[in-house]
């Protein structure tokens, strides 16, 4: 194998990242009026309590069976069987720091040792004043896998609530507070 | 896929980036970042299924005209056209094929056609300043646009963005995710920007950097420019070396 190269740095999307990177169908995972869907909605603050108005969240996730349609998967890349499930969603914030992604709750992972991963969603979080995106997971409440779901065991006990979602009327909630107290465990990938 | 592989579940593994390969998320030279970078360190995230696998988004999300940035309008935009073109490819210099990359930029008079963007320089009726396109089956992109304007913010005293153009890359894996920018070679105001400069490695930050490219320009009218994007390499598979039963 050749010597490797140096990555293209990582830079923010600054403050007109809607200009480039909003999609009409962006939170839509899967379409509207699939079955089982719900809307996974939360509000992005900063470590003075002030909403981000100009962030945008990314979301990716396998389909409810746990499976991904991406030749990497060794089980087989597979067409999900929801129709129109694009594992991948992309919100921006409003101007009270809120986002929205339609999707449906994936189903359990095996990991390369034998493990299961609890059904989560890992996101990414873009905006002014982030110099490198900043990843992220969302758990779902009342998932028994979550007591032993090997990337959760990691994360300090006391900060791993950042990472659950909450019950809301449409679906879930999940709030990132980027800095401070309660602030958000994000990850190294 | 044997049973084996199957019950080991044998996944693609990225190499994780140097430290100096990206800003630091707290440059307090980047006044926002005070506020906004995280406090706690990064948890470490084993690269397992969600990570190694990512969108692959095609054909569908693109209209005729996305990658050419001055036919977007009735009438062509005001500024010096320019072609932009390169690679993306990976650590490795393999290829990245048919991957969506977006870019977004300011006009000539360095305005963005954004409502929050409201300093004293026009608009142009002729520009949006939104591209899309696919990298070929040897990486390769390519655009039209038109040179971007430098543009002043309020970081700091008489602060000026050097010109640049936005750049967004999926790659083939969620780890290989990357928002970055373009700019132009000799830029004045390089040396007063944080953004630019916080990149620590100078290395690194002349990755950032086109190169002007006389071969590809062509005559009477465009000036080229060539920008070619690394995304993380891979490593071997994660179980080579493992010893096993066979």
């Amino acid at each position: 194998m050749s010597e490797s190269l140096g990555v293209t740095p990582a830079q923010t999307v600054g403050p007109y990242l809607h200009i480039g990177l909003s999609w009409p169908d962006g939170p839509y995972v899967v379409p509207e009026g699939t079955p089982e869907a719900f809307w996974l909605r939360g509000r992005i603050v900063d470590g003075t309590g002030a909403a981000v108005v100009d962030a945008m969240v990314e979301s990716w996730q396998a389909d409810p069976d746990g499976r991904f349609d991406h030749p990497d998967d060794p089980r087989g890349a597979r067409p999900s069987t929801v129709p129109g499930f694009r594992g991948f969603g992309r919100a921006e914030t409003d101007t009270e720091g809120r986002y929205a992604l339609h999707t449906v709750r994936p189903g359990p992972l095996p990991t390369f040792d034998g493990d299961t991963e609890a059904p989560h969603l890992t996101l990414s979080v873009f905006g002014r004043g982030l110099l490198h995106r900043l990843v992220t997971r969302v758990y779902f409440p009342g998932e028994a896998a979550n007591a032993t779901d090997p990337v959760l065991r990691t994360v300090d006990p006391q900060r791993r609530d950042t990472l659950l979602a909450r019950p809301a009327t449409d679906g879930f909630q999940f709030d990132i507070r980027l800095q401070g107290e309660h602030e958000t465990v994000f990850f190294a990938v | 896929m044997t049973q084996d592989a199957e019950r080991r579940l044998i996944l693609p593994s990225y190499r994780r980036d140097d430290v100096d390969a990206h800003p630091p998320l707290l440059s307090p030279g980047y006044r926002s970042t005070v506020v906004r970078a995280p406090q706690q360190p990064l948890t470490y995230l084993p690269q397992r299924l969600t990570e190694v696998t990512g969108p692959l988004l095609g054909e569908g999300r693109l209209g005729e005209l996305d990658h050419d940035l001055t036919r977007q309008h009735d009438g062509e935009p005001l500024g010096q056209r320019i072609i932009v073109h390169g690679r993306v490819v990976d650590g490795d210099g393999r290829a990245v094929p048919h991957t969506l990359v977006e870019i977004w930029q300011a006009n000539a008079a360095g305005r963005y056609r954004h409502a929050a963007d409201t300093w004293p320089a026009p608009l142009d009726p002729n520009f949006t300043g939104v591209g899309r396109a696919l990298t070929d089956a040897d990486g390769r992109y390519h655009f039209v646009t038109v040179q971007p304007g430098a543009y002043p913010w309020r970081n700091h005293d008489n602060a000026w963005r050097p010109a640049h153009i936005h750049f967004s890359l999926f790659g083939r894996a969620f780890t290989q995710r990357l928002v970055t920018q373009m700019y132009f070679p000799g830029d004045p105001l390089f040396s007063q920007d944080p953004i630019f400069n916080s990149v620590r490695d100078e290395q690194a930050r002349q990755r950032m950097v086109a190169r002007y490219d006389h071969a590809a320009t062509r005559p009477e009218w465009a000036l080229a420019y060539e920008f070619d994007i690394v995304l993380r390499g891979r490593e071997a598979t994660v179980f080579e070396d493992e010893d096993d039963d066979e």
